[in-house]
């Protein structure tokens, strides 16, 4: 239908492109807040830290920020500092098979119930993910402390005395209590709404039960599983708290290195760098979780 | 759910096993802890007697209640500011296109995903170049102290409060607001009788969320805290690396209770505003959640 009426009115597209314009204003208005608090506090912040990661460090325990170089960068291919990354990689990734191992049962065992227990089971698993992060950790170092529970446990077992505290073995246990609900949250949200149909249709035609789990159930649970391991893997990379509590501080961890370089060994540069380097891995990390559909889980 | 679904025999009482296992593990350390705070022994991991001497010992240490009444502060500030700011942050990006809105919403991705000690990091160098800036250019000397640990705890908020008020406003009808507009709203009136009541789960959900977040923080807050403004957090840290005491579990019951107390409250009140909600408007077809 054409109205030539008003072709000859001024209105139409120019009204709309006014009225669009207006619209981008005020949502430029509604943001700005927000948006100039960020710039201000977090991003000028990032550059600060990327600048200072290409700064030297005084004698006197200072960092001047004349005459830019890669000193800082290239101190982090230093043993020490290698080391601590290794050896954090390797936490980060035991603690992430051990919550894949245990998440797993967990999330298909809770996928499988009725609706009730389902979400029973769930929220048993949210519980402890929001009370205090700092408490959670404690109550570790109090369990395995000498004296403490597991060790009479096992003692009236006839084990003898387990001495867990400021072990690796504590760090991992602390890391994968910590971070068990990121595994076990993502992974139910895919195994959920697996089609049961396709495993229904296998079991028809003589597959084994195992065998329908790695051809049907275990694939469409990939994004879950692939989500669920970078939510467990890049916090426990960083983390600072745990082996702080857990571990005594005998070995040197990234989260750890980063804080001593800030705090008591004033090699700000260093530290600069390493936490950039951190943040890079993690932002990588978190790409491949877009990509793999984390986003819609 | 079909047959096939739900395993039978051995697998079923194995996934059975683990999922009790896995609860044992997430809720015995907890339980264990509220019953070692009422513990007589001196050592925090053995058991004494019965006794209320560590709450009582709590209640006659200064430094703690101090550290509570700033952690609450601190909380409290920073909560409100995120909040408001993240609700406009959410509101804007849901509902309006405009310039620089990419690099908007990748700045608020940002502290989701960045690690504790990296956005320590930022704090520290940032303040103390802005004060040795201001320091040069007007002469005042400004410390870290307690507004700086609330300016660093609203700059990772705002961004949980905006990924949950935006998840809420995604899932709502946006033609009830046109509705508001036709009937002759003006814009304020439709946000503040529509829209706002229909986010304010998201907003209730996302503000309770910073509170947590804010109440639960360490490592930025050990960064950026001066004398005077040490949180309970980084207080109880200090002490539980130095040496633990039966005084930190008690220490710990209080904080644990808070944060139950916050849940319980957080769901409640989604509760309470999601029926509100029902009763005003009564939007057919839609799915409690």
């Amino acid at each position: 239908m054409s109205a030539p009426a008003i072709d000859d009115l001024p209105s139409g597209e120019e009204v709309e492109r006014q009225l669009e314009r207006s619209r981008r204003r005020r949502g430029f208005l509604l943001a700005s807040p927000a948006y100039f608090y960020m710039v201000l506090f977090f991003a000028v912040p990032l550059v600060i830290v990327l600048v200072y990661s290409f700064a030297t460090r005084t004698r006197t325990g200072g960092t001047s920020l004349s005459g830019w170089n890669l000193d800082a960068y290239r101190r982090l291919s230093e043993d020490f500092i290698i080391d601590s990354v290794v050896r954090s990689a390797v936490f980060a990734l035991i603690t992430t098979a051990v919550c894949l191992l245990v998440g797993y049962p967990y999330a298909y065992f809770a996928a499988t119930r009725s609706p009730l227990v389902r979400n029973l089971m769930l929220v048993a698993v949210m519980i402890p993910f929001w009370t205090n992060f700092l408490v959670r950790n404690y109550a570790w170092r109090v369990i395995i402390s000498t004296g403490g529970p597991i060790s009479s446990v096992t003692e009236t077992l006839g084990l003898g005395e387990v001495d867990l505290l400021f072990t690796r073995t504590a760090v991992v246990l602390g890391l994968v209590y910590s971070f068990l609900p990121f595994m076990i949250l993502p992974l139910y949200a895919s195994i959920e709404r697996i089609d049961w149909r396709l495993v229904e249709a296998s079991r028809d035609l003589y597959c084994s039960g195992w065998k329908s789990f790695t051809k049907i159930v275990l694939p469409l649970s990939m994004p879950g599983v692939i989500a669920g391991s970078i939510l467990v893997f890049v916090p426990s990379l960083g983390a600072y708290v745990t082996p702080a509590i857990l571990g005594g501080g005998k070995e040197a961890l990234l989260g750890e290195y980063i804080v001593n370089q800030f705090l008591t060994a004033r090699n700000w540069p260093v530290g600069a760098s390493l936490s950039f380097v951190l943040m890079t891995v993690m932002l990588g990390a978190t790409i491949v979780y877009f990509r793999s559909g984390g986003k819609n889980l | 759910m079909s047959s096939s679904a739900n395993p039978r025999g051995v697998t079923r009482f194995l996934l059975a096993g683990n999922g009790g296992l896995v609860l044992l593990f997430l809720y015995a350390p907890i339980i264990l802890l509220v019953i070692f705070s009422f513990s007589g022994a001196k050592d925090p991991g053995v058991w004494g007697g019965f006794t209320f001497d560590w709450y009582r010992d709590l209640a006659d240490d200064d430094r703690v209640q101090n550290a509570i009444g700033i952690s609450v502060r601190v909380a409290i500030f920073s909560t409100i500011i995120a909040t408001v700011l993240g609700t406009m942050a959410a509101l804007a990006l849901e509902r309006f296109t405009f310039r620089g809105k990419k690099v908007f919403d990748a700045l608020l991705y940002l502290p989701i995903i960045i690690p504790d000690v990296t956005m320590a990091v930022m704090m520290l160098l940032f303040f103390t170049r802005a004060f040795d800036l201001i320091d040069a250019m007007f002469g005042t000397r400004f410390a870290k102290g307690f507004w700086t640990v609330v300016v660093s705890h609203v700059a990772f908020n705002i961004a949980f409060v905006s990924v949950v008020v935006r998840a809420r406003i995604a899932g709502m009808d946006s033609t009830l607001e046109q509705a508001a507009g036709d009937l002759y709203a003006n814009r304020w009136q439709a946000f503040r009788h529509v829209t706002l009541p229909l986010i304010m789960p998201g907003v209730l959900g996302g503000a309770l969320l910073a509170l947590t977040l804010s109440l639960d923080d360490v490592v930025v807050t050990q960064f950026v805290s001066g004398p005077g403004s040490t949180t309970l957090p980084v207080y109880v840290f200090g002490l539980i690396r130095r040496d633990v005491t039966p005084l930190i579990n008690a220490v710990s019951v209080v904080m644990l209770v808070a944060s139950l107390v916050l849940v319980v409250a957080s769901l409640a009140a989604q509760r309470a505003s999601e029926g509100r909600r029902r009763r005003d408007l009564a939007i057919p077809g839609e799915e409690p959640s």
